[in-house]
């Protein structure tokens, strides 16, 4: 292993030395880059939390009239429908990453994985306005009905699915977040189960074990680190997104126990009413959401980063 | 006990195969949605009429046009800077602590919010200057565009054999014209392919304009003004009441589809045929 800079001859040195600042430089703008945003969110977002301190995050009174703003039902819808993306996504990703990687015929593992992939190409718009025009009516019409009358009266959970069956919801955030998550679980997924040593499943299989057993004995606990790390990747991913959500999530500010209610996420906040906040305190108060909403994916990304390194391969497709 | 297990194995076999209809089945029911109502609203006014005033018909030619500046400018930002960075991790600071922590941040960056992209550019540039701009935009879009070409940059870096540059360096050529003109030729094709795949994601990028390019109904040319772009036309469209609006939303969404779409097909075809 030669390092390149160790070798450089007399010939040259001021270049070298030139080149070398130049890429060292734009190395170092990444890091200055994410520093500074989340900087400029806490300076940007430090009125707020002077003004409302705790309350910002355990109010529900989002009131732009009255100058009164606690950020519950945004950090609360945002942590719901990234949950219900997780419980649809998760299974659905380790399906298809156990079909691409031992099931499908070798034909048939590039094009299907390939079409996957491009769930992930797709512009999170084009799933907004699809939510919103297609998927929601379909929603209203066909599931949410249904949920009413069989989960509906039932102790507990009922009131998950009590409310009127109008389509925009967290529900429908949710699983419209769910699709969009799959790709890069999957994706992370069948890279790692790639990775699992031959001779760990031929020595299963010369062990009389079905394809499920080699899954569930020796492939996840083998890649289990990696898997949690790539269910992160699609938290973080999850609770950032924006556009697809803000369409279909109605875009209230009430705190409400069922699924099937309009509500709001942080990211959707922002994008709605950023541009019409009129006042120093009402822009403060979404720059301090962002501000909590970087935090929060910056923290998740990282324990995702760090449970991929444990297996000792970062090669996980990240976008 | 075998016919337990037998049946265990054939249900997870069939929720493997069930799970891949369910992801597939979403692609091809968004895909069409697409085409067909995308399809019934296109029109030759889509690209030579401006947006329209509510509740008359029009195209969308000064959002296209916008768009494209926004674009190539994030290119023209974005690219550089990201292979330079590329560059670092990949050569010559391969083993540093510094590359270790570039690396680890930039994929973070990968992921982060675009919209707190948009909001730090707001900061950044909108608020300062007093209004919103083009520029402001692209700059946001670059932001979204360098951690992609740092990441496709430094892994096909690494692909090229060492033994090249040790050959290059036998025959006693300087480090950076080693990297300029011998590995950067080697790994072009993977560099390449970063940057037209980190096209397609900011072509579609919509939460990172909404506070920095904002929109413009009208016909303008300068990127020190407020400037049409298809994402934020379509959101404002989609979301608007009338059907003239919703049919343009839906043409600019099969536009933006087919060329995100057709050139992420072009580079993985293409990848896939180097590679080989």
């Amino acid at each position: 292993m030669t390092s390149p800079s160790h070798a450089a001859p007399r010939s040259g040195a001021g270049a070298d030395r030139l080149f070398g600042l130049v890429t060292a430089g734009a190395a170092w703008l990444v890091l200055i880059l994410l520093g500074a945003a989340a900087a400029s969110m806490a300076w940007g977002g430090r009125l707020a939390f002077e003004t409302f301190g705790w309350s910002f995050v355990t109010s529900s009174d989002w009131d732009a009239v009255a100058g009164k703003f606690g950020a519950l039902v945004p950090i609360y819808g945002t942590l719901v429908t990234s949950l219900l993306a997780l419980i649809i996504a998760v299974p659905v990703s380790i399906g298809i990453a156990l079909f691409l990687t031992d099931i499908a015929p070798r034909w048939l593992r590039g094009p299907v994985g390939m079409a996957i992939e491009l769930l992930a190409a797709i512009p999170s718009i084009i799933y907004g306005m699809w939510g919103l025009f297609v998927f929601a009516p379909f929603m209203a019409a066909h599931v949410e009905p249904w949920l009413n009358d069989r989960l509906g009266p039932l102790p507990v959970v009922g009131a998950l699915f009590t409310g009127p069956p109008i389509g925009i919801g967290l529900l429908t955030a949710g699983l419209v977040l769910g699709i969009m998550i799959i790709p890069f679980i999957s994706a992370v997924a069948r890279d790692v189960f790639n990775a699992v040593p031959t001779s760990l499943k031929e020595a299963a299989v010369a062990l009389g074990s079905t394809r499920w057993e080699i899954l569930s004995r020796v492939t996840l606990p083998y890649t289990r680190s990696a898997i949690i790390g790539a269910i992160f990747l699609g938290l973080g991913r999850a609770l950032g997104e924006t556009m697809a959500v803000t369409f279909v999530l109605g875009n209230a500010h009430d705190l409400t126990p069922s699924l099937l209610m309009p509500s709001n996420s942080i990211a959707a906040a922002i994008a709605n009413e950023f541009a019409e906040a009129d006042g120093e305190l009402y822009r403060s108060s979404l720059i301090a959401l962002a501000f909590l909403l970087f935090v929060v994916t910056f923290l998740v990304l990282t324990a995702a980063r760090l449970m991929l390194m444990r297996l000792g391969r970062t090669h996980g497709r990240t976008n | 006990m075998p016919l337990r297990r037998k049946l265990a194995d054939l249900l997870a076999l069939l929720f493997a195969g069930a799970a891949t209809l369910f992801g597939l089945t979403w692609l091809i029911w968004i895909l069409w949605t697409t085409l067909s109502r995308g399809a019934a609203a296109l029109s030759p006014a889509l690209f030579t009429e401006m947006t329209p005033p509510p509740g008359s018909t029009g195209g969308l030619l000064n959002a296209f046009y916008g768009s494209a500046v926004m674009v190539l400018l994030a290119l023209a930002i974005g690219t550089p800077v990201g292979i330079a960075a590329g560059t670092y991790l990949a050569e010559h600071g391969r083993h540093s602590r510094l590359a270790a922590a570039v690396s680890f941040i930039n994929d973070i960056l990968l992921s982060a919010p675009s919209i707190v992209i948009g909001l730090f550019v707001y900061e950044l540039v909108v608020r300062p200057s007093g209004h919103f701009s083009g520029f402001a935009g692209a700059l946001a879009l670059a932001m979204i565009l360098l951690p992609i070409v740092v990441r496709t940059t430094d892994e096909s870096l690494r692909l090229v054999p060492n033994q090249m540059r040790e050959a290059a360096f036998a025959l006693g050529l300087p480090a950076w014209r080693v990297t300029s003109r011998i590995i950067y030729k080697a790994a072009l094709s993977g560099i390449v392919t970063g940057i037209l795949l980190g096209l397609a994601r900011i072509a579609g990028e919509t939460a990172p304009l909404l506070f920095t390019a904002l929109n413009n109904q009208f016909w303008s040319a300068s990127i020190a003004q407020p400037l049409a772009n298809v994402p934020v036309v379509i959101f404002q469209y989609a979301m608007s009441p009338y059907d003239e609006w919703h049919a343009l939303a839906w043409a600019g969404a099969l536009v933006l589809t087919l060329f995100v779409l057709g050139l992420n097909l072009i580079v993985r075809f293409f990848a896939r045929k180097g590679s080989q």
